[in-house]
This record gives structure tokens, sequence and C-alpha cells, in this order.
């Protein structure tokens, strides 16, 4: 019988409480500060897997990169050498230029179709939602399955004039544009339409009462509002675009290959996180440091981008 | 007051997150210096004692086998099982995807149950794993070896790996189908009667039902047949005119004409058009059994897969002819990246339960047999007898005489590397480019690799 005592307890003491605050009595204090003491527990979950899972492997890469190792639990300090070695590589800053100009193209053409197509799509045209479904679909499949589709369909088409997409650099440049595009624009637009959707209507309405043409409206009205819309997404198509490793590697895994002067192998469609990892795995273990420092450059230079861009959006948004 | 509260459990959850990750770190560590300590040990009493058969006591430890053929995967699970049944001691087998051994293996050896078997086939791979080697010399398997050939030693000469069976490829011909377009094995015995052969086959393709060559794709499925295998037959020429004896840092390519004279007979008297060889998605294996051609260049592995459709009297190897001077007496391609190496950092125990099951591998009734039907011929004194008709045809050439082509890719500088290269230039080559391009990846890759894997 302890059970309704404990009940009849906390009911009158919630009672006192709403005697003396006249508070309502869910948000008594009386209530909510043992759930509150009580949230290192619902914390340490992901605390914890935030720590296993990135703080961790992250120091470690770190400390990894100023080593010499074959596996990771038995490694040699030597100092900055491998930055030394990795700053270098011919093909490393190959792969950086080429990722860059891909990040920038993609960004352009992802962002500017997912928006035009969120604008059609919040126009009221009949069917919205199935296209809308339609065009999300494509990203919820795997990279590496996209990439060996797409070889495929490019190869089909590229067969006719007796040529693949390995053969030029240009053919695999666009062709991951291609790729990219198809699965991302549908998730981007899934934002905008969700910005779009937030304008508020009189805004709208005002700016066509004070006859304001359709191209005035998008640009002056409309786009403005939106603005945190294309700061997230310009990050993730930014970011996407340098990370991009699964759609790369299937689809043309670096070739065509161009040799220089030297000897040394460019990778013409190769970009920096394939790079990386063809350091680590195709190369002897003395190269597995130099993959590891060449992943640390990466992360920063994601990072400083990724920031710059931020704060160079976010600088152009306005409060609604 | 309640701020406070605030900050400080949040530190405290912190602390404990971090702790739980410090928790996993010193545990690693612990295990480790563990097994460092026993490394020592076993080591001290190696260096003492001039014995390097571990201490260890084979009954008490386990063995964990990483695999390096996929194809023997279901066969190696059965007789980990037969073997733990008859002695009581456990054998896991991991078998890892095709091409991706060096990754698997890398991931496998940082856990804390690393592999006690694992496969180093080559010198590139004596290189990165030296260090987790047990110097087999002088331990009951190694005494077991009929010759010391496929032995990989480091450079402080220490037996790193040893094989545990040799392998041969050639061109894998379908006899029935040759005769039915009119000609027999034996009119070849050189690069001009092979390819009079093939170009007679291809020419009456339509009318005969089936084509001289299966596909030769450049996808990773395949390619390694040609960077790997065919690129072997300029390699070893060379080789052998200049005397290797170790890995050079620059190579000539003298023979690459060879290379392109197969090659061009292969891309050129097959049903497939040569131009979509780089992007793959062929299946030669079963091309072959399909009977839509007669030639297929591959090895005595394949054995097991293409017996299923066709008779032993039906299938032969001959050697890859190229165009070499004096080929008519020219053997099959045998050699074998299979090398056992014994991990040095895992316990006495579990090192001698790993030697245990090797011997038993190579001298018991049901593990000879196995070998003998998985791997082919094994060089051990209690190697069971083969079935494999290929291994007949190589061991009928080695007795007529003729010289073994010997596996000189395994001399190849960070070879996965190098032979990406090769193939890119061949697919290149493939869609009407320079075969120059082939030549310099061949020969500028190879000292550009060579200054890499050096540093």
């Amino acid at each position: 019988m302890t059970r309704p005592i404990i009940f009849e307890k906390i009911g009158r003491a919630i009672y006192m409480k709403k005697m003396k605050n006249s508070n309502s009595a869910v948000n008594s204090t009386m209530i909510t500060r043992p759930i509150a003491r009580c949230f290192p527990i619902f914390l340490l979950p992901t605390v914890a897997a935030f720590f296993i899972g990135f703080v961790y492997p992250f120091i470690k890469g770190m400390y990894l990169s100023l080593c010499s190792f074959t596996t990771t639990s038995d490694a040699k300090f030597v100092g900055f050498s491998n930055y030394i070695k990795a700053a270098q590589d011919a093909t490393f800053v190959h792969a950086f230029w080429y990722t860059a100009l891909y990040a920038v193209v993609s960004l352009i053409f992802i962002n500017v179709i997912a928006f035009f197509l969120a604008f059609l799509l919040t126009q009221g045209i009949k069917g919205t939602s199935i296209y809308r479904t339609v065009f999300f679909m494509p990203n919820l499949i795997g990279g590496i399955v996209l990439g060996y589709i797409w070889s495929m369909i490019f190869d089909g088409i590229l067969s006719r004039y007796g040529t693949n997409i390995l053969m030029e650099t240009r053919y695999g440049f666009w062709g991951l544009i291609i790729l990219m595009c198809w699965q991302q624009i549908g998730y981007m637009m899934i934002i905008y339409i969700a910005g779009l959707q937030a304008i508020p209507e009189d805004m709208i309405e005002a700016a066509r009462i004070d006859g304001a043409t359709r191209m005035q409206t998008l640009f002056h009205v409309t786009l403005p509002n939106v603005m945190s819309s294309i700061t997230i997404c310009m990050f993730l198509s930014l970011t996407n675009g340098f990370k991009l490793f699964d759609q790369n590697l299937a689809l043309t895994g670096g070739q065509p290959f161009k040799w220089a002067e030297d000897g040394t192998v460019v990778k013409t469609t190769e970009m920096l996180a394939l790079n990386i990892y063809n350091t680590f795995y195709g190369q002897s273990s003395s190269a597995r440091g130099v993959a590891q420092a060449k992943a640390v450059v990466f992360f920063i230079l994601v990072a400083v981008i990724s920031l710059v861009q931020l704060s160079a959006t976010k600088s152009k948004e306005v409060q609604q | 007051m309640k701020k406070k509260v605030v900050s400080a459990l949040l530190c405290v959850s912190m602390v404990a997150a971090s702790l739980v990750g410090c928790g996993d770190k010193t545990a690693d560590t612990t295990t480790e210096s563990a097994t460092e300590t026993t490394e020592e040990t076993t080591e001290a009493t190696e260096e003492t004692a001039e014995e390097a058969a571990p201490a260890g006591d084979a009954t008490a430890g386990q063995v964990y086998w990483l695999n390096f053929k996929p194809e023997a995967d279901e066969a190696l699970q059965q007789i980990a099982e037969e073997y733990t049944t008859e002695t009581g001691v456990p054998v896991k087998v991991v078998t890892a995807a095709s091409g991706t051994y060096e990754s698997t293996l890398t991931a496998e050896m940082d856990k804390s149950q690393a592999p006690t078997l694992f496969v180093v086939g080559n010198q590139a791979a004596v290189k990165t794993w030296q260090d987790y080697c047990l110097d087999l010399k002088g331990t009951d398997i190694y005494n077991e070896l009929t010759t010391d050939d496929f032995t990989l030693y480091n450079a402080d000469g220490k037996a790193c790996s040893i094989g545990y069976c040799y392998e041969s490829f050639g061109i894998i011909t379908n006899k029935k189908l040759l005769e039915q377009a009119g000609h027999s094995v034996d009119e070849i015995t050189n690069f001009e009667t092979l390819k009079a052969v093939a170009e007679d086959i291809h020419a009456r393709a339509d009318e005969l039902g089936f084509d001289a060559f299966t596909s030769s794709g450049m996808d990773d499925s395949s390619s390694w047949r040609f960077s790997g295998h065919l690129a072997n037959m300029p390699l070893y020429y060379e080789a052998k005119a200049d005397n290797w004896t170790e890995c050079p840092a620059e190579i000539k390519g003298t023979y690459m004409d060879l290379f392109k004279n197969i090659w061009d007979l292969y891309i050129n008297n097959s049903s497939v058009d040569k131009t979509t060889l780089a992007t793959g998605g062929y299946d030669a294996e079963a091309e072959f059994k399909d009977g839509k051609a007669v030639f297929f260049q591959n090895g005595t592995w394949e054995y097991g897969a293409l017996s299923e459709a066709w008779a032993d009297e039906d299938l032969a190897m001959i050697p890859i002819y190229c165009g070499a001077e004096g080929e008519e007496n020219a053997g099959l391609c045998s050699g074998t990246e299979n090398c056992w190496a014994v991990n040095a950092n895992a316990s006495a125990d579990d090192q001698a339960a790993t030697i245990a099951f090797m011997k038993w591998l190579v001298t018991s009734e049901s593990g000879t047999k196995m070998m003998a039907e998985q791997f082919g011929e094994i060089p051990y004194k209690g190697a069971a007898e083969n079935g494999n008709v290929f291994f007949q045809d190589a061991a009928r050439l080695i007795d007529e005489g003729k010289y073994t082509v010997e596996w000189t890719f395994s001399y190849t500088p960070n070879v996965n590397d190098w032979r990406a290269g090769v193939v890119a230039a061949m697919n290149q080559y493939d869609a009407g480019g320079s075969w120059d391009d082939v030549v310099t990846a061949f020969t500028a890759g190879w000292a550009a690799q060579y200054k890499a894997a050096n540093e």
C-alpha cells in the first residue's frame, strides 16, 4: 500500500505548491526538479557516443598524423615529416584543385535547380506532393550503388561514340556533377520548400498590391526571406562536394591517369577523400602517416571553407 | 545556484563520458603491454634456445585465420569445424572480400583478437608486415616444407611467411570446342600458331557459335588477370635478361612488344567490343563455362568451377605464348602469393595452436585432401595426390623439360597503385589511345612507385 501514500504525498505537495505560487501543477519545480536532476542519465549516452565516436578518434587521428605506423595501435612518433611529404605530393595538390572546382560547380548547379524546383512546387500545381516525393527519392540510394548505376547509364550513351566515362577527365567531371545533382537536388529542394512556405503570405500580397512584378517579388521579398535556407543548403552542398568519396570511387575511381615527367601518376578525376584513401591502402605502410596528415589538412580545409561560407551567407539573412 | 548545479553536473557527465573513452584506451594498452611482454619472453626463449617454435600450449590456444581467397572460404569453414571437433581447438576463419585483403588485415590486426594466421604474399607485404610476422624458421610447419622457394624473408633474414600452395596460370583451353573448330592443342606451340588458331576461330565465330577468347574485362573483378598475370610475361623476360635478384628501382620495358602482341590477340579475337572492356561487367568464367569461347586466361584455381561444366578430358592449360624467342620451351607460369604468416604479437598459446593447425593441414589425410582440392599443389612432404588437370598439365610440362615462367610480378613496388596505373593506360589503349602510354605506365610508373615505397 505504499504507492497510494506516495501519490498522496506528491499530490499534497503539488497542492501546497500551487497554493503558494499559484503556478500550474505541471510546471511546479517539485515535479520538474527531480527530473531535471536526472539529466546526466539522459545526456550520458549521447555524450559518451560523441566522445567514443568523434572526440577520441579525432584526437588519435591528429596524433597519428605525426607518426609512422602500420596498425593504429602501434605508432612511432616522427614529427612533422608526414606534413612535408603531403605538401610535396603532386597528386594531393591536383586532387585539391579538382575537388575545389567540383565543389563550386556542383554547389551552383544543385542550389539553382533545387531552388527553381522548390519555387515551382510551392505554386500550387496539381500533384505537388507526388513530385516532391519523386524528386526526393534518389537521396535514399547509397553512393556506391548510384556510382555503378550511373556509370552504366553514361557508358550506355558513350559507347555509341566508341568511348566511355573512364576515357576523359571531363566526362568523369560532368558525370559526377550530373550524378550528384540527381541525388542532392531533391534533398535541398525540401529545405527550400520549407523556407518558401515560411514566408508570410501578407508580405507577398503587400508587394503585389504595391505593384511589384514577379521578378521584383522574387528578388526583393522571397529571396531575402529564404536566406536561412540558402545558408544551410549551400553549407550542405559545399561540404558534401568536398567530402565526396563513394560516388567518386564507384564512378571513375580516379581514371583516366596521367603521367608527369618524373613518372608520378596523377589520377585526374581523383578527389581529396579518395586520394587519402588510396594513399593509405594503395601504397606501402610508410605512406600511412602521410595519408593521415593529408586527412588532417583536409579537415582543416573543409572546416575553414565552410565557416567562411557560413558567415558570408549568414550576414545576408534577414529577421522576419 | 541552479545554474551552478547544472554546470557541475554537466562537467561530471562529461568527465564520466571521457573516462569511458579513457577506460577503453587503458584496457587497450594493458592488453598491448601484456602481449608485448609475452612477445619479449618468446623472443628471449627463441634466442637462448635457438628454436623459433613458440613455447605455448597448443591445446590452450585458438586459431584465427584471415583468409585471402574468397573462393576457398566454404571449404575452409568446413575444415575448421572438422579440426575443432577432432582436437577441441577453436578455429575461426574469416575471409576478406576480393581486393580488400590489405584493408581488412589492417583493421583486424588492430583488434584485441587479431588474426593469428594471415597471408603475406609478396615482398611489398613483407615490408609492411614484417614486425607482425613470427620467424617461422625451425618451426614444426617449416620442417614439413619440401622447398624453400616460396619462403619470403625480410632484409634481416627472418622467415616471415611460407608458401602453403603454389599455383600456375596460363591459357585455359576448351579442347572439345577447339576440335569442333578443326584444331587441336598440339598445333599450338608458339605465338604464331596460337594467333593463327585464334584468328581462324574468330573469323568463323558466327558459324561455329563460339569465339576464340573470353572477354578481357578491366573492372576490378577481372583486371588483375592482365595487369598482374599477363604483365608478368614482359616482366619475367626482362628479369631473366637482366638477372634481377631484388626489386629494381627502374625497369626498361624491353619486352613490352610481347605484351602488346598477346593483348591485341585477346581483345581483337573475342565477341566483346574492346572499347567496352574498361567498364567491364563481363563474366569471363561464365562465358567459358557456357562454351562461348575456347580460350580463357586464368589459373589452376579455376579448375573447381570449370569442372562443373566440362569434363577433365575437355580441359587443358597451355602456356601464354607472346612471341618471345625460344618460347616453344615455355611451361606454365607458376609461383605463389599464398604465404602463411603467424602473428608475432599473438599469445604463445595461440601461436602454438596455429602452428599445430597448419601442420595438421599439410600432414593429416583430410587436411591435405582439402588443401589439394582448394589450393592445388602444396610444397609439403605429406601432400595428397591432385586431381586438378591444370596441375597435371603444369607437371607434365616440367617433366618435358620446359622452363617455368616464374612469378616476377611479386617484385612490383606498391603493387595496387602500379597495377591501377597500368589498367588505366590499357583502357586508354583499348579505346584507340597509344601503346606508348602503357609503356609509360609500366616503366615510369614502376620507378615512381619504387621511389614512393622506399622513401
